[in-house]
């Protein structure tokens, strides 16, 4: 049974998920006075790994970011047929997509992967994608993806989510609606409460 | 105070709902023990040594009688019957069950009260002045605001697991009495040339391992943009704050390594984008929730009360409470009264369930029904008339609610420390409570005058040491406890940090190296001179001197 929710049903994945071909690990430690926070203790991708990736040839494909930023060209046509997706990590830089490509609704599909639930990283790049980058079309959280921050990922703008795999996706639905009307302004309700009702 | 409309009742019934089950599936094996410790501890509840650790908000420092009945309710049937009330201004219950937690919440849930967010990687509880709202030197009412940040960080969706905990203060007084410049992000709300409500924003204060005072980000940010500004602020920070090192992580470290120009330049990139979007608050907002925070319906009362004066000028001990405890107000006829929760040889912070009754009970007679906790972890009555200052003095007394040692050397702040957090490497309370001991004489103590003693069992500094005037940490040589002591650090708008005198000590010497430090003091001191003025002028190496040279001759005569 397929662990993929979309807006608020469980659905099957018709994509197919590349990665890079696994390497030994690279670690880039901290570097420099001025430090980039968010490279810190990360792996770094090589020109080996991306020019290995395997792309299958057919289909739904959702590629790493960095694999679609470099070999852009030889992707138009698929692109143009609405088959390629984009992922990328919690620690890569949306910007470096956007250079090469500020449309991003060319992308049925645009996903993030968390490899910790507990980082918070993956809300602000929801936030970005679709109030600063306008994308409009399905924005998918995977990897370390459980129930209880299912409100939080649909506030930031995601409107679908693979569920750890050994985690029951139906029950996880139930989450999506912890709470009824949320304060602030976000993504999904633009409007704090205190512009949608009239509060005594 | 702010009360509830069904929307904020709705949140924190759902937020009960949504936490019970969660509790249900962490029983239930469904949730792992990592999985369910940042749900946990977004909720306040820790593991600790002995038993799980509840921190119960109360936002801003301010609680109803009706919500104080609870919570000494609550402490009684569903722990010892006591409660700590922390430097965050919150209340602590040291021996809860895990399992019933939710229970607690559905029972705070009906004074409008939760435990959302009072720990945990996210935005803490907003704290400020204990005497907003009543303090003759306060330019802005800042507790409407703060209100405004409370809900606005409430479940907010993008900052729900920040790299760490991010804490917020606000302050609208021209001596600052919330240490704004310690908090990841302060405000200090003023007016600005045009008359108009503006705040100083401060960034990346804070203390723990690495303590550094705050950096002024905006000099003049107008109150509108309050939320959306701050949106910029937590937004850079969450993406670009450290998260392979737990104690890199506050967003001081961020500010520090990337330069105060650099880290505003980012903020303000955000900013560009979030400025006018639709959290910015509206005039009809503010003033709604500012209605809440309107004045009490004050009695007209003349500037002096016959019967007061000549209580004070009788009864001795009842001076010495007025001049500790009794507080300005910007209304005339009336004061502020603190309750010292330091009665020498307690706990400090620890109230009874009882006491709480006692405390609820006099500001439903005497105060509108309202208190507040102040981040010296004391009890405040806020509104209390001249002619019933007596009265409120004789009930605080008879339950110890009235030594008068508000802000003097045994009004210490002090964590739990080792008696209770698994975090501690000390012990803290047994070293307060032989300090005030040490100085239980109450004329010697008021002699002694203003000073600030704080403690902390670890480097997370909870006890806030860096800023006490005397700062005294916890820390642990080969698995025993030591004290490393330090002197000259200061809250307030000319904040600074202590610096420390040199090699720490065992438990039994701390009485008497707060001793020696006092003693140089009074040898030193000139008229007016308080200790902190003392250690600034002189420094710290008499002090030293003096704390070792009588170390030495301890240790030769053995």
């Amino acid at each position: 049974m397929s662990n993929l929710i979309y807006q608020n049903a469980i659905t099957t994945d018709d994509w197919t998920l590349v990665e890079l071909p696994k390497v030994e690990k690279v670690v880039r430690m901290q570097a420099g006075k001025v430090v980039l926070f968010h490279l810190t203790g990360e792996n770094t991708i090589s020109a080996a790994q991306i020019a290995d990736t395997v792309i299958p040839p057919n289909g739904l494909v959702l590629l790493p970011m960095s694999v679609y930023i470099a070999r852009k060209a030889s992707l138009e046509n698929r692109v143009a047929k609405q088959e390629v997706g984009i992922w990328l990590a919690t620690h890569e830089r949306l910007e470096s997509l956007i250079e090469v490509e500020p449309d991003l609704n060319r992308f049925p599909l645009v996903a993030v992967f968390v490899e910790r639930f507990a980082d918070g990283r993956i809300f602000s790049l929801g936030n970005l994608l679709r109030t600063r980058y306008g994308y409009n079309n399905t924005l998918r959280a995977f990897g370390d993806v459980l129930r209880d921050q299912l409100y939080f990922l649909k506030r930031s703008g995601f409107d679908s989510y693979l569920i750890r795999a050994d985690r029951n996706a139906q029950e996880a639905l139930t989450s999506l609606n912890d709470f009824t009307r949320p304060y602030q302004g976000a993504v999904d309700e633009k409007l704090p409460v205190w512009r949608r009702v009239s509060r005594k | 105070m702010y009360k509830y409309d069904e929307i904020d009742q709705q949140l924190v019934d759902e937020r009960v709902a949504q936490y019970r089950d969660q509790t249900r599936r962490f029983l239930a094996g469904e949730l792992s023990e990592e999985e369910f410790r940042p749900l946990r501890l977004q909720n306040g509840l820790y593991i600790q040594r002995h038993a799980p650790m509840l921190r119960i908000a109360v936002p801003y420092g301010m609680l109803s009688s009706k919500q104080l009945h609870k919570l000494a309710d609550i402490a009684a049937r569903y722990d010892r019957s006591y409660g700590h009330f922390s430097t965050r201004q919150n209340m602590q219950l040291n021996w809860p069950k895990l399992e019933q937690i939710p229970d607690i919440l559905a029972e705070l849930a009906t004074v409008e009260m939760h435990a959302i967010q009072t720990s945990g990687n996210c935005i803490r509880n907003i704290t400020t002045d204990q005497f907003a709202g009543i303090a003759p030197d306060e330019v802005v009412d800042p507790r409407a605001m703060a209100e405004v940040i409370r809900q606005w960080s409430t479940f907010h969706p993008e900052f729900a697991l920040l790299p760490r905990k991010f804490k917020i203060a606000v302050s609208g007084t021209k001596q600052d009495r919330a240490v704004v410049q310690m908090h990841d992000i302060g405000m200090e709300f003023y007016l600005d040339g045009a008359n108009k409500v503006a705040i100083k924003v401060w960034v990346g204060g804070g203390l723990g391992r690495t303590p550094i005072l705050g950096s002024v980000i905006n000099e003049h940010l107008e109150w509108q943009h309050a939320l959306t500004y701050c949106e910029a602020i937590v937004r850079v920070y969450n993406l670009h704050g450290r998260r392979d090192n737990s104690y890199k992580a506050r967003i001081k470290i961020l500010v520090k390594a990337l330069g105060i120009d650099e880290f505003r330049k980012q903020v303000d990139a955000e900013w560009l984008h979030l400025k006018d979007t639709p959290n910015t608050i509206t005039e009809a907002e503010l003033a709604r929730v500012a209605q809440h925070f309107a004045a009490m319906p004050y009695d007209n009362l003349p500037v002096n009360n016959a019967s007061f004066e000549a209580e004070v000028a009788n009864n001795v001990a009842f001076a010495a409470w007025v001049k500790r405890c009794v507080h300005a107000h910007k209304q005339t006829g009336y004061r502020a009264v603190t309750l010292s929760l330091k009665p020498h040889g307690k706990a400090p912070g620890d109230a009874s369930s009882e006491q709480m009754h006692i405390v609820a009970d006099l500001a439903a007679q005497y105060s509108f029904g309202e208190l507040r906790v102040s981040h010296e972890q004391n009890l405040i009555l806020a509104d209390v008339q001249l002619g019933d200052l007596f009265a409120v003095w004789q009930q605080a007394r008879a339950h110890g609610l009235a030594t008068p040692n508000i802000g003097l050397l045994t009004d210490i702040i002090c964590c739990p420390g080792g008696d209770f957090c698994s975090l501690a490497n000390a012990k803290s309370i047994p070293i307060a409570q032989a300090i005030q001991m040490q100085f239980d004489h109450l004329d010697y103590l008021h002699d002694i005058g203003e000073l600030e003693l704080n403690i902390s069992g670890c480097m997370n500094a909870c006890g806030h040491h860096h800023v006490g005037h005397i700062g005294i940490l916890g820390v642990d040589k080969d698995g025993s406890e030591w004290y490393q002591v330090s002197i000259g650090g200061k809250q307030g708008n000319d904040a600074s940090l202590s610096s420390v005198i040199g090699p720490s000590f065992a438990a039994e010497e701390m009485p008497g190296v707060v001793q020696r430090l006092i003693d140089v003091y009074i040898d030193q001191r000139t008229p007016e001179e308080l200790f902190i003025d003392t250690v600034r002028r002189l420094g710290v190496a008499p002090f030293k001197a003096h704390v070792y040279a009588a170390k030495e001759i301890e240790a030769s005569h053995v």
